[in-house]
């Protein structure tokens, strides 16, 4: 009876066999979509190939905080400028929406009336307005600051216009090193005492302040060495000296606009996955600690944010990822990342667009990748582990 | 294989690239022209909503050369940025959108530069506050600078040349670039002359702005199509040289109907009543008569958008004929 039936009342045949038709196809829309821009690009006698990327811009980027970047370098140096303008952001951007947002997620669970209305108030705002009309609205509160000339300043060393915030630039001089090599050996060192200490403290009970230690550890040894040192360091104050402040450092408001709308858009999708997070850990856990008398400090971060990291991670991975792919809006208020000058100047001056636009897929893919994997080790870390 | 699916996907992708431009222009039923997102004087909405300017008027004559009716044209906006591929991609049939021509562009993004109908040179406007009288003076000035344009290499070639130093604000539009300058955002703005007076004549107050006298590059302006179609080339190639023959012969849109019974030869020729000029290009017999009867000769569309009774206050410079001092200068039409 069996044996009359086709091959495709097996389970087992019938799967492979669909599958196969599913990548079949989809190999088969790929080389279409390729063949096609090849021919069509061969029709249209457009000039294909990788050549360009070691051509001479031809052109400047100003704001290049990391490579002295000139018109003679070469599109790969816009690229790197791109990439690191890009990480620049997105890096700041993360760190920024993470705190910011766990702020709010916890204050949208307080007892206070008020507050809890106004971080709901600004969730709620800044979830449901398309991110690009924020980064044009600080952009455009940003340009509105008075002009360089006229510019805001506090002590006679910032400057604040609406060409950035100036600021006196740190400047190196010889044996600041030591200092450093001090202040990393401080830090490597609080590491330890605080694995002794918790180690000591699991197995004797008794404590140790390793905050207040490690903070003289950090703070007191690097600092000491620079006054025996002879304090080498100065600073580079900013001066109006023809069309612009000369010396110093500089935020520009192309940065500071996409910084901020970066975050504060972020970070109301953060909050959210907090206060989840946080309501996810049941009120029992909360009760039995409160009984074991634990203070209320204790009680949020040894038991309840623990526990709500498992549920928080997972979504705030792809918050940063967002955060990171959003970045590329910087075009609308001409913030130098990967796609304005890459994908976007280099692309038109040489006209590859789909070599440019490879490579700048490839590059977001791979910083997303990155992120991910990195998050995801973490998000292991904190698992529970069962015993 | 290869090649059968290469055939498969023109048919399947490509097919109005296939036929001729002209041939799909016909059928569409009106001429999709690319221009900039507004440059007044050049194409811009004027108060009742119509795009208007010199280069508009270049997409309504060809529509005029195509169907004999200057509506039949949908105007698409472009950036510096987005044009190219606009047009590479068959999105429009020509782009007439202040573009410079030069070999990079004819050549390795295969297009085709039918002529020029301006000829423009950069140049810098700052604020008269400033007090500076030359380029030269403007070592370390932050500058407005648009994009993915050929100003934007000369600019770095001429700080570069002089040894000075300067700060970009790159900007993507002419009006984000008017709301920077404006704003003081950057001290100077640099783009072809004739867009810095559009600019200038936008701002609240003109008067303060001044535009340096240095002139930094040769900037031909001119309407391009996609390279290869050569019978799509002539029609546009040649409704510009219909409009600046005209100027040469003295017909305009006021006078053309009487000229049509001008006893000089190339007057008669250009009008359609002698010689079947219409039939090589494929056009009606009459095609260069209604350009000059709808939307008048070069000068008259000259003066209408840019000339000196403008607010853009341009006066003919290079742009006059030939025989009047300038360098506009058409093939004969014969």
């Amino acid at each position: 009876m069996r044996s009359n039936l086709n091959f495709f009342s097996d389970e087992k045949f019938r799967s492979i066999f669909f599958q196969t038709l599913v990548i079949g196809l989809f190999a088969l829309g790929i080389f279409f979509i390729v063949q096609t821009t090849a021919y069509n690009l061969e029709k249209r006698n457009i000039a294909t190939g990788w050549r360009f990327l070691t051509d001479p811009a031809g052109f400047d980027i100003s704001f290049s905080p990391f490579i002295n970047f000139k018109s003679t370098d070469t599109h790969l140096d816009v690229y790197f400028v791109g990439v690191l303008n890009t990480l620049l952001v997105s890096f700041c951007g993360c760190i920024a929406a993470t705190i910011l947002g766990f702020l709010v997620g916890i204050i949208r669970l307080s007892s206070n009336w008020l507050l809890v209305r106004v971080a709901y108030i600004y969730v709620e705002f800044t979830r449901n307005v398309p991110l690009l009309l924020q980064i044009i609205l600080w952009y455009s509160i940003l340009i509105q600051l008075p002009r360089v000339k006229q510019s805001l300043e506090f002590l006679d060393t910032f400057f604040i216009s609406n060409r950035g915030i100036y600021s006196p630039r740190p400047v190196f001089e010889n044996g600041f090193s030591y200092v450093f090599i001090a202040f990393t050996l401080a830090l490597v060192s609080s590491f330890f005492l605080r694995r002794w200490a918790k180690k000591r403290q699991d197995e004797t009970g008794k404590q140790f302040p390793v905050v207040t230690s490690a903070f003289g550890m950090i703070i007191f040894v690097p600092l000491l060495l620079f006054f025996i040192l002879g304090s080498p360091l100065s600073f580079d104050y900013p001066a109006l000296k023809g069309f612009n402040f000369k010396g110093g450092m500089v935020i520009r408001p192309e940065f500071i606009a996409m910084f901020l709308a970066l975050t504060i858009y972020t970070a109301a999708f953060i909050s959210e996955t907090v206060r989840s997070g946080i309501l996810s850990v049941t009120k029992g856990q909360r009760e039995a600690s409160a009984s074991l008398g634990l203070k209320k400090s204790w009680i949020m971060r040894l038991i309840i944010i623990p526990q709500a990291l498992r549920v928080i991670v997972p979504p705030l991975t792809s918050q940063y990822l967002n955060l990171t792919k959003n970045s590329s809006l910087g075009i609308a208020v001409g913030y130098a990342d990967l796609v304005h000058g890459f994908g976007g100047i280099s692309l038109n001056q040489t006209g590859q667009a789909i070599e440019c636009m490879v490579i700048v897929m490839a590059t977001y893919l791979t910083i997303s990748l990155t992120i991910s994997l990195f998050m995801n080790i973490y998000n292991r870390s904190i698992q529970f582990k069962e015993k | 294989m290869k090649k059968l699916l290469s055939i498969l996907a023109v048919s399947v992708f490509a097919f109005s690239a296939n036929a001729g431009t002209l041939d799909d222009v016909k059928n569409r039923g009106f001429l999709k022209c690319g221009v900039t997102t507004g440059l007044a004087g050049f194409a811009a909405p004027d108060d009742s909503g119509e795009w208007a300017g010199l280069d508009a008027d270049m997409c309504r004559a060809v529509a005029v050369a195509v169907f004999g009716d200057r509506s039949k044209v949908e105007f698409i906006t472009t950036t510096g940025k987005s044009r190219f591929p606009t047009l590479a991609s068959g999105e429009v049939d020509m782009l007439a959108r202040n573009t410079t021509w030069t070999i990079s562009r004819d050549v390795n993004l295969g297009f085709e530069f039918v002529g020029v109908n301006f000829y423009d040179g950069q140049g810098f406007m700052v604020p008269s506050a400033l007090g500076v009288s030359s380029a030269k003076e403007l070592d370390g000035a932050t500058v407005c600078i648009q994009t993915g344009t050929t100003t934007e290499l000369n600019l770095a070639d001429f700080f570069r040349l002089n040894g000075i130093s300067y700060e970009a604000l790159p900007i993507e539009t002419n009006d984000e670039g008017k709301e920077n300058l404006f704003a003081g955002r950057c001290d100077v703005y640099t783009t072809d002359a004739s867009g810095l007076s559009s600019t200038r004549a936008a701002a609240a107050d003109p008067g303060k702005w001044v535009v340096l006298p240095e002139i930094i590059s040769k900037e031909p302006l001119g309407p391009l199509v996609r390279h290869g179609d050569h019978q799509w080339g002539d029609v546009v190639r040649w409704s510009l040289n219909a409009m600046i023959i005209a100027e040469e012969l003295g017909v305009t849109s006021e006078n053309v109907d009487a000229q049509k019974s001008s006893n000089v030869p190339e007057v008669l020729r250009l009008l359609g009543v002698e010689g079947s000029y219409g039939e090589m290009l494929e056009l009606a017999p009459d095609w260069a008569y209604q350009i000059i009867k709808q939307i008048g000769n070069y000068s008259e569309s000259y003066e209408a958008n840019v000339g000196p009774d403008t607010p853009l206050e341009i006066a003919r410079g290079l742009n006059a004929l030939w025989t009047q001092g300038g360098i506009l200068y058409a093939p004969p039409f014969r």
